[in-house]
């Protein structure tokens, strides 16, 4: 009898297990399926070609029905200006292709290497660099900041700015765009940050 | 381009994230079961598309290229 009862504990077990794994399995399908992904980014860099980054991203991210979240800060803060005013340095960026974006095919092929000081010696060199930039960006299809980050904010995208830098940057809150989720510090938004599925430092 | 699509979107010329973001507000605006046409140039648009679908629960029914153009319907659900 001892070696019965033994025997109907260890089948039961088994069942129970295999019930167990089966609807285990099912709720974490469900859960799955309920769960909606979130984003956090952390914005720092504050000129034309690093603004790219953090708004595609986050524009993405919420077309794709995820909860975005970015920190602005340093001079993250610049891509919040009611008047955005971006800027690309080719200063000390050898990775930075030069190319013309108009004129004959041959013209728009050459990538200029300028040795860094020449482009430190040459007045305006950075303005003509932002020129050419934006007009590559045009020809190519490819979304002006302003569109991006007002398709980020249709996304329901969350824009944090770091008060912070406001302080230490001498800001006025009236600098920036009204649709600011918040004003906020570190944290404020790292507990943020610590349940999102994906956190990017950018 | 497919004529019996509730809705056409034409998103050559535009880069990524674009197409996605277009086809996102397009598809908004449809009701449940309504369809979306899109053609798109970008190249990455048909990865991006399967992508957004599989994400968003939308059904992507067809996606085809011809000639460079990428063509695609969505079904809103």
């Amino acid at each position: 009898m001892g070696a019965n009862e033994t025997n109907i504990a260890t089948l039961d077990q088994a069942v129970f297990n295999q019930w167990f794994d089966q609807r285990f399995e099912a709720r974490m399908a469900e859960r799955e399926a309920a769960h909606v992904p979130s984003l956090s980014i952390i914005a720092t860099k504050g000129t034309l070609d690093w603004a790219y980054p953090p708004f595609i991203l986050a524009s993405t991210a919420g077309a794709l029905g995820w909860d975005v979240s970015v920190f602005f800060t340093f001079y993250g803060l610049e891509l919040l200006k009611k008047d955005l005013h971006l800027e690309i340095s080719p200063l000390g960026n050898p990775s930075m292709p030069m190319k013309m974006p108009f004129g004959p095919q041959w013209l728009k092929d050459i990538n200029w290497k300028v040795p860094n000081v020449v482009m430190a010696g040459i007045p305006g060199f950075e303005k003509m660099a932002t020129g050419l930039m934006e007009q590559t960006v045009k020809n190519k299809g490819v979304a002006s900041i302003d569109v991006l980050r007002s398709a980020c904010l249709e996304a329901d995208a969350k824009l944090y700015a770091c008060q912070m830098t406001v302080d230490l940057f001498g800001y006025s809150q009236d600098d920036f765009i009204p649709e600011i989720e918040g004003w906020i510090g570190a944290a404020s938004f790292l507990p943020q940050a610590q349940k999102s599925d994906v956190c990017l430092f950018i | 381009m497919s004529t019996h699509a509730t809705q056409t979107l034409d998103a050559r010329g535009m880069n990524c994230p674009l197409p996605i973001l277009r086809t996102k507000k397009a598809l908004t605006d449809l009701g449940q079961g309504d369809t979306l046409a899109v053609v798109a140039t970008d190249p990455g648009s048909l990865k991006d598309m399967q992508a957004f679908c599989k994400q968003t629960g939308h059904e992507l029914v067809s996606s085809s290229e011809k000639q460079g153009e990428f063509e695609f319907l969505i079904r809103k659900n």
